[in-house]
């Protein structure tokens, strides 16, 4: 026990010194060279918020809102907040899900997801389940109501013009325009939703928050320094009007057709209608897939847009550009006169005439107000053959490049998705047809607008834009404005003016005057509207359907183009309404209503019996079905057999290499063989 | 008389009060760290823990003063018998304890806890103390060894009864003491070897371990290798220790698990340090037999205490950003895990200034011991030193997956009443008896 100094201090001290480099040892490898903890910590304490900006609203041409959001909830979970004793009876009923589902559901959140993490228990709740829920929220911890904006459509209208969206799909992800989107994202998926999804979807914003061990989200991390904030999706200012959409989609009620009302000054699309149409509110939400499903197994396809995607043969409705060429071209005068006496007989066959009274044809304006399907078909074929052309083929090439320049057989280029191009036949499509040997008489029926031709309405429209305009038209397109601004880049190809091949205004005033003579003593009479000089063309489209192999003459489209007022055009419109009969009949009058419903915002008291007959005519016939289903069943029968061909081709494949594998076998077996009985040997 | 105090106070050791202080204010901070929500209106809340630990610091500041003004003699005279009124202490709370997690080691006075065990250390510490500055006691005796085992393991058993096994463990710390008084080394040594082999046969692989070991004897022979050629005893010593240690680990301890525990015992150890159970020991569940929640909480802790601390990294994420800390990732982060919010939010750097200032204080108190003219100081001094380090390094340890998790606080640092209190009467207790180190206190 002496004062001096005892070795085993030192002893001692060594012992707390080296538990210390111990624990420095230790800490500094996992301080420093553990990196896992630090994203480990990350992970649980730090909460990625993705908040989804409002998608864009969607306005008519007066401001009126066509498509906006509206507030629905997601029910959440995090398993591991979920009580042990959760009571998952009541939880149930608040959702009027039975206890299957719920095992169900539960057991892919966890395959799907951490328990820690919160994920989608059931997304998009009804209102009744909603309120159900919120009333008992308190008693089911570990579940949170998200809410979420989804599309709303104001009324029932213009469906596949407005579109829909839905979440993107795992082949779209792979796609660079879908490389910022994550599953379960929302986007447009047809029409103005899908082309203008960028516009529309706006930025998602990301906000990096803190949360506790309870999941609760807490501070801004770091303060909010790395936050992207959300911007909101721009708003789509349209051309539509909503009234006359609705009017027009009212009077093509019962029919299967199409209306498109192009404002010939912008080329903005006033109403679009492919009948028939459907509540674009059922392709949203939950339900989406199921009414999906069901709107396309309907025999009338609602789901096709017939404006923009159906190509009918343009019938008489042709005949106005079947003349401004064959003026523009020299070969004929307004003047030119052709004895048609009931019927053309100058190829060798008999192409049947409405009239058979002298002088109906006896000049340009004349043949064109009585339709006079010979004169017509003279014209082409005197253009074809016209002599400073050479040949028939340079003369249809001439005769397409003007076809071309009005945008026919081409996309004019409208801004909704999957447009059809339509069919100008040139002089290749002939060769093939007829191997080379053909003249202006073997197509002579493309001049009354039968034969090979085929337009879609949209392109029918446009058309009567560059009659209207007497020579140039803008790209039909919807949107005016993004986010209030005319002058969005991705519009700029809109306001860009297209002057078709160079023709002189005086050949659009004959063509206009004789359009307008349609109207006031010819065929269009129904189209007529007090005050205002109309121009227009009627037509009737022979058409033929290939039902079990055979060839059948269907009831004929009734087919009408107009624009109004000749002066000062306001609008250019085409209606095409299939198997319904002349032109003169159904199309016309609906027409003629919806332009003066546009240039006057009502329809005068006596035509209101017009309308009725319009709205309530049932014009859909019955073989519509028929056809369909034997259309079904053949398409059916195709994938059937490229099914069996494919199956056939792999279970091939197979046994090919199957017996490759015994080869293989048999061979080892053999070369083995022989060594052991070389060894034995 | 004033000349007296100003000698007294002069005489006081300012480093090791230095050190206390700064070690408080550290611990008030890091509780503060822990409670303190961007959403609070004002620094002083009352409900807050660490408002209450300053409260807790006032308490200790002021007993501290009185212990100063007390006679130095008065503790070696009071020794025994405060020891033994807190042996009674400690019998009563086994049967009048307030129940604490499934532990009675609470006694509740009042609107007031306290817990017995944490201020037992201090009157053991003394007792021992006493006991060897008695003239009559002579430590070479086996008869005085066992008393002196007596005085520091008592306490522990009754903590044990009271279910606290944690604090009962500190008691062993006194066998470092003893050691300094002359306990042969052979009982330290053969300790150490017995707690570091049961460790790395649980946290090492089995064949790593067997290397380790040929290669740590084989280091000892050349070390010692004069010795082994002289004496066959010390040979055979050598290449026993080797093949008892191997038995042990690659034998005795993979048939206990295998064939001795069952399932949730063996999961229960391992969870203690945080480390998963190996394959080999995993046992297929037997029927009617459910995975208990509980066994995971320990190995939880562990886990969020070490990403807590991993992801300070070398400079730490700064104060009040801790993002594990203030969002109460870690269990008991304010009393076992506390050190967590210092690695944190400091790093490596400020962990690493908390453990150099703890061991330059733990030195500190051995030099303050070997400058003493009295004994009954001295091994005071070493009691000190000794239950610091045993807390010190248990619970660091723990928080970095180093020893199983067994309750013990972080002195001066974790959130508690009693253990602050305890830990400065301790020290202040020190430094009154250092200030008469002139004196020959018996």
């Amino acid at each position: 026990m002496s004062v001096a100094t005892n070795p085993r201090r030192y002893v001692i001290s060594f012992i707390f010194i080296g538990v210390a480099v111990i624990m420095l040892l230790r800490l500094f490898f996992l301080q420093n060279f553990e990196p896992k903890y630090k994203i480990l910590a990350n992970d649980i304490a730090i909460y990625k918020k993705v908040v989804y900006p409002p998608r864009g609203v969607i306005r008519d041409r007066k401001g009126r809102t066509l498509l906006s959001n509206t507030p629905i909830y997601d029910l959440m979970i995090t398993p591991r907040n979920v009580p042990k004793n959760f009571d998952t009876a009541e939880f149930c009923a608040a959702l009027d899900i039975d206890k299957a589902t719920y095992e169900r559901i539960l057991g892919k959140v966890l395959i799907r997801n951490i328990d820690v993490r919160q994920s989608p228990f059931i997304e998009l709740l009804n209102e009744e389940q909603t309120a159900r829920y919120q009333e008992n929220a308190y008693k089911f911890p570990g579940f949170e109501l998200v809410e979420r904006n989804i599309r709303v459509y104001e009324k029932p209208i213009a469906g596949l013009m407005l579109g829909y969206i839905g979440e993107v799909s795992p082949e779209m992800l792979k796609k660079p325009r879908y490389q910022s989107y994550r599953q379960g994202d929302y986007t447009g998926l047809s029409g103005l939703e899908l082309q203008y999804e960028e516009a529309l979807r706006g930025q998602r914003g990301v906000h990096f928050l803190e949360r506790d061990k309870f999941n609760r989200p807490r501070d801004p991390y770091k303060g909010g320094a790395l936050d992207t904030l959300e911007v909101s999706g721009k708003q789509l200012d349209l051309y539509l009007d909503m009234e006359l959409q609705e009017y027009a989609e009212k009077l093509m009620a019962n029919k299967i057709g199409s209306v498109v009302a192009i404002d010939p000054r912008t080329g903005g699309i006033l109403t679009m209608v492919s009948s028939p149409t459907f509540d674009p509110n059922l392709l949203r939400g939950k339900e989406r897939a199921r009414n999906y499903a069901n709107l396309h197994k309907e025999a009338t396809r609602p789901l096709f847009n017939r404006a923009t995607q159906a190509m009918y043969p343009p019938g008489s409705t042709i005949k106005p550009f079947t003349g401004l060429v064959a003026l523009n071209v020299g070969a004929i005068t307004p003047d030119y006169g052709y004895g048609c006496r009931g019927s053309y007989g100058a190829c060798s066959r008999s192409i049947a005439c409405e009239h058979k009274d002298a002088g109906h044809a006896a000049n340009f304006g004349l043949a064109l107000a009585h339709s006079c399907n010979a004169y017509f078909c003279h014209l082409f074929r005197l253009t074809v053959d016209y002599r400073n052309f050479g040949s028939v083929k340079k003369g249809l090439q001439a005769w397409h490049d003007y076809y071309k320049s009005f945008a026919y057989g081409r996309q004019t280029g409208i801004d909704i998705p999957f447009e059809g191009k339509g069919l100008v036949p040139d002089s290749n499509l002939y060769n093939k047809m007829y191997r080379g040997s053909w003249n202006s008489c073997t197509i002579v029926f493309v001049g009354m607008g039968q034969g090979e031709l085929l337009l879609t309405p949209l392109q029918m429209a446009n058309g009567m834009c560059i009659i209207a305009n007497k020579g140039y038209y803008y790209t039909p397109h919807f949107v005016k404005a993004i986010g209030k601004n005319e002058n969005d880049t991705a519009l700029r190809k809109y306001h860009e003016k297209h002057v078709v091949l160079n023709i002189p205004d005086e050949t659009f005033e004959v063509v206009q005057q004789a359009m307008q003579d349609v109207v006031d003593h010819g065929t269009a009479a129904a189209a007529k509207i007090d005050g205002v000089t109309v121009c227009a063309k009627t037509g009737t489209a022979e058409n033929k359907a290939i039902v079990n192999g055979e060839v059948i003459k269907m009831q004929n489209h009734s087919m009408f183009v107009a624009f109004a007022p000749r002066e000062n055009p306001k609008i250019a419109i085409a209606v095409a309404i299939e198997n319904a009969g002349f032109g003169a009949t159904w199309a016309a009058p609906i027409a003629s209503l919806i332009m003066e419903k546009y240039l006057k915002d009502s329809v005068t008291y006596k035509r209101k019996a017009v309308e009725d007959k319009m709205m309530n005519a049932k014009l859909i016939n019955k073989y519509v079905y028929t056809i369909d289903s034997v259309i079904r069943l053949r398409d059916l029968r195709t994938y059937n057999a490229r099914v069996a061909r494919k199956r056939a081709a792999d279970s091939t494949k197979k046994a090919n290499d199957s017996i490759l594998y015994h080869r293989w076998i048999n061979y080892k077996m053999r070369t083995n063989n022989l060594k052991a009985t070389n060894k034995r040997k | 008389m004033s000349d007296l105090k100003k000698t007294l106070f002069n005489r006081i050791d300012t480093p090791l009060l230095l050190m206390y202080l700064a070690l408080v204010t550290v611990g008030i901070l890091a509780i503060f760290s822990v409670e303190h929500r961007t959403t609070d209106t004002s620094l002083i809340m009352m409900n807050k823990s660490y408002m209450k630990q300053i409260i807790w610091l006032g308490y200790s500041l002021f007993i501290g003063f009185i212990i100063i003004l007390t006679d130095s003699k008065f503790f070696s005279s009071f020794a025994f018998l405060l020891y033994t009124v807190c042996i009674i202490i400690l019998i009563i709370t086994i049967f009048a304890g307030v129940d604490v997690k499934g532990s009675r080691s609470w006694l509740g006075i009042g609107g007031f806890r306290f817990q017995p065990g944490e201020v037992a250390k201090i009157f053991t510490a003394m007792a021992l103390a006493k006991f060897f500055s008695l003239n009559e006691t002579n430590f070479k005796k086996l008869r005085d060894r066992l008393i002196a085992a007596a005085i520091a393991l008592a306490p522990a058993v009754f903590i044990l009864l009271q279910k606290e096994t944690g604090l009962a463990l500190v008691y062993m710390c006194f066998f470092l003491v003893m050691y300094r008084e002359g306990l042969p080394s052979v009982i330290l040594v053969l300790g150490f070897a017995a707690i570091a082999l049961v460790l790395t046969s649980l946290l090492i692989n089995r064949i790593t371990l067997a290397i380790l070991l040929t290669v740590f004897t084989i280091l000892i022979g050349l070390l010692i290798r004069h010795t082994l050629k002289r004496r066959i005893a010390a040979r055979v010593i050598l290449i026993s220790a080797w093949g008892f240690s191997l038995l042990f680990s690659q034998v005795a301890v993979p048939f206990v698990f295998k064939h001795v525990l069952q399932k949730h015992q063996i999961e229960r150890i391992y969870s203690m340090i945080g480390i998963d159970v190996p394959d080999e020991y995993n046992k297929a569940i037997a029927p009617g037999e459910e995975k208990k929640e509980k066994t995971n909480s320990s190995e939880y802790n562990v886990l969020q205490s070490k990403i807590a601390i991993g992801s300070g990294g070398m400079f730490g994420k700064g104060f009040l950003n801790g993002t594990s800390t203030k969002n109460q990732f870690v269990p008991e982060q304010n009393t076992d895990f506390i050190f967590c919010a210092i690695g944190e939010q400091f790093g490596f750097l400020g962990s690493a200034g908390l453990i150099i200032l703890y061991i330059s204080m733990m030195l500190r108190i051995l030099y303050l011991g070997e400058r003493q003219r009295s004994d009954f100081t001295r091994v005071y001094a070493y009691c000190v030193a000794s239950i610091l380090f045993f807390h010190f390094a248990v619970n660091i340890s723990m928080t970095i997956g180093l020893a199983p998790v067994i309750g013990i606080t972080l002195p001066f640092i974790s959130y508690g009443g009693s253990s602050l209190l305890a830990f400065s009467i301790l020290i202040f207790i020190l430094i009154r008896l250092d200030a008469d180190r002139q004196v020959l206190i018996r």
